[in-house]
């Protein structure tokens, strides 16, 4: 299992469509993996999970996964919270 | 499945609590706002008639504090003999949640200034004791009900609460979808939030109003089932009957063929049925579990269709034998 945190870091938080950008790139591998917020987890295969979360600017998320392909799932999922999705940054 | 962290519920939640019709409890702040953000540690409350007589063995502090007629009308002897102020001092120095007084009754002056200067939150409430502890037992129960949060889809099919689980993209939604459509009902789509009440019963809904009723369909995109069904296509929330596992079909795994073991899933410590359910291109999905909940239904008035048709192969059997015997007698 494989756990990085990171936060928020464009202005609007997270819509509808960073979570389809998320659960796009989650998709792709083939381990399970979690975001989670505040104690509540969610699978970020999900879109609705993902929008669920409710996160917005600033907030830290943690991005957990466990399978054969857990290093390179966190850190293509944490280089997408990273890089603000491409929107404008706080 | 992970379980949830208990928040913590506070005076300013329980006032804020959106209830209807019988859940209604009626609250208003009188007095010790200050005190709002005081948090409610236990589902339980307590008539502090004992306490405030000076009786303070097992004093249950940490509860909400119920006044009813009787309570009232002893503050009111309290008053009447001068001995309030030290009654009062001695009752607020607990951190007691809050005092609530029933039957629209009024604390008095001098109580609501030592609830004031305590800090200590005062409501009233229309409703007389016994309905409001009735009401506020099944409301704090409920929220305090253990939670967790789940992957998959929460229909209702012919009245069984079914959970779709299965991993991503192994076609829940598109489940669900065809379900909609045949005229059955969405609970939640994705994000199950299930609380366990009195630890018997599974209690299924969307986690949040603003994502609830929507479904992500891949291809379509997020759609708005309530628009597109009406409302007649969803529900807010549902007891979970029956888990049905979705998953990618395995030729190596062994599907039951007959229905006599009853596979359990483990919910918050509650088993509910289980069926494991092998996906395949051309295979119908919602008919499969239509039938599913039909079947539980019968189970549940009493048919078990793979039991019932397994006792009538036996009878059958043995009454051939029987036959047999008979007709190959010598004597015959």
């Amino acid at each position: 299992m494989v756990e990085a945190e990171t936060t928020i870091k464009n202005r609007a938080g997270i819509h509808a469509r960073p979570s389809a950008l998320i659960a796009q790139t989650a998709v792709k591998f083939a381990s399970r993996i979690y975001l989670e917020k505040a104690g509540n987890r969610i699978n970020a295969k999900s879109i609705m999970g993902i929008i669920t979360l409710a996160a917005s600017f600033g907030t830290r998320i943690k991005i957990i996964a466990e399978g054969p392909d857990e290093q390179q799932a966190v850190d293509a999922i944490k280089a997408l919270f990273e890089s603000g999705f491409n929107e404008e940054l706080g | 499945m992970i379980e949830k962290e208990p928040a913590n519920f506070t005076v300013l939640d329980l006032l804020s609590l959106e209830l209807k019709e019988q859940n209604d409890l009626r609250l208003r702040c009188v007095a010790g706002r200050a005190g709002l953000t005081r948090e409610i540690p236990v589902p339980d409350l307590n008539r502090p008639g004992l306490a405030l007589a000076g009786f303070y063995e097992s004093f249950g502090w940490e509860r909400l504090q119920v006044f009813g007629r009787g309570e009232t009308a002893f503050l009111k002897k309290l008053e009447r003999d001068g001995l309030d102020v030290e009654a009062y001092a001695t009752f607020f120095s607990y951190k007691i949640p809050c005092c609530i007084f029933t039957n629209n009754l009024d604390p008095g002056e001098r109580f609501l200034q030592a609830a004031e200067n305590a800090g200590c939150p005062v409501l009233i409430t229309d409703l007389n004791s016994s309905e409001f502890s009735l009401r506020l037992i099944r409301v704090l129960h409920d929220i305090f009900a253990p939670k967790t949060i789940m992957h998959g889809v929460l229909v209702e099919v012919f009245g069984i609460g079914i959970l779709l689980v299965g991993d991503s993209g192994v076609g829940k939604s598109e489940t669900a979808l065809e379900l909609i459509e045949r005229g059955h009902r969405l609970v939640a789509d994705d994000v199950v939030e299930i609380r366990c009440l009195n630890g018997t019963v599974l209690m299924g809904q969307g986690t949040n109003k603003v994502v609830g009723h929507h479904m992500e369909i891949r291809g379509l995109g997020i759609i708005n089932v309530t628009h597109l069904f009406g409302v007649g296509a969803i529900r807010d929330k549902k007891q979970i009957q029956l888990v049905c596992q979705l998953e990618d079909w395995d030729p190596n795994k062994v599907y039951d063929r007959i229905g006599m073991d009853e596979l359990t899933a483990e919910i918050l410590g509650v088993k509910v049925p289980k069926l494991e359910i092998p996906v395949k291109p051309g295979r119908n999905i919602p008919i499969i579990i239509e039938t599913a909940a039909m079947n539980e239904r019968l189970k549940k008035m009493g048919y078990h269709s793979a039991k019932e048709f397994n006792q009538n192969i036996m009878r059958w059997l043995e009454s051939e034998s029987a036959r047999t015997m008979y007709f190959s007698r010598d004597d015959y």
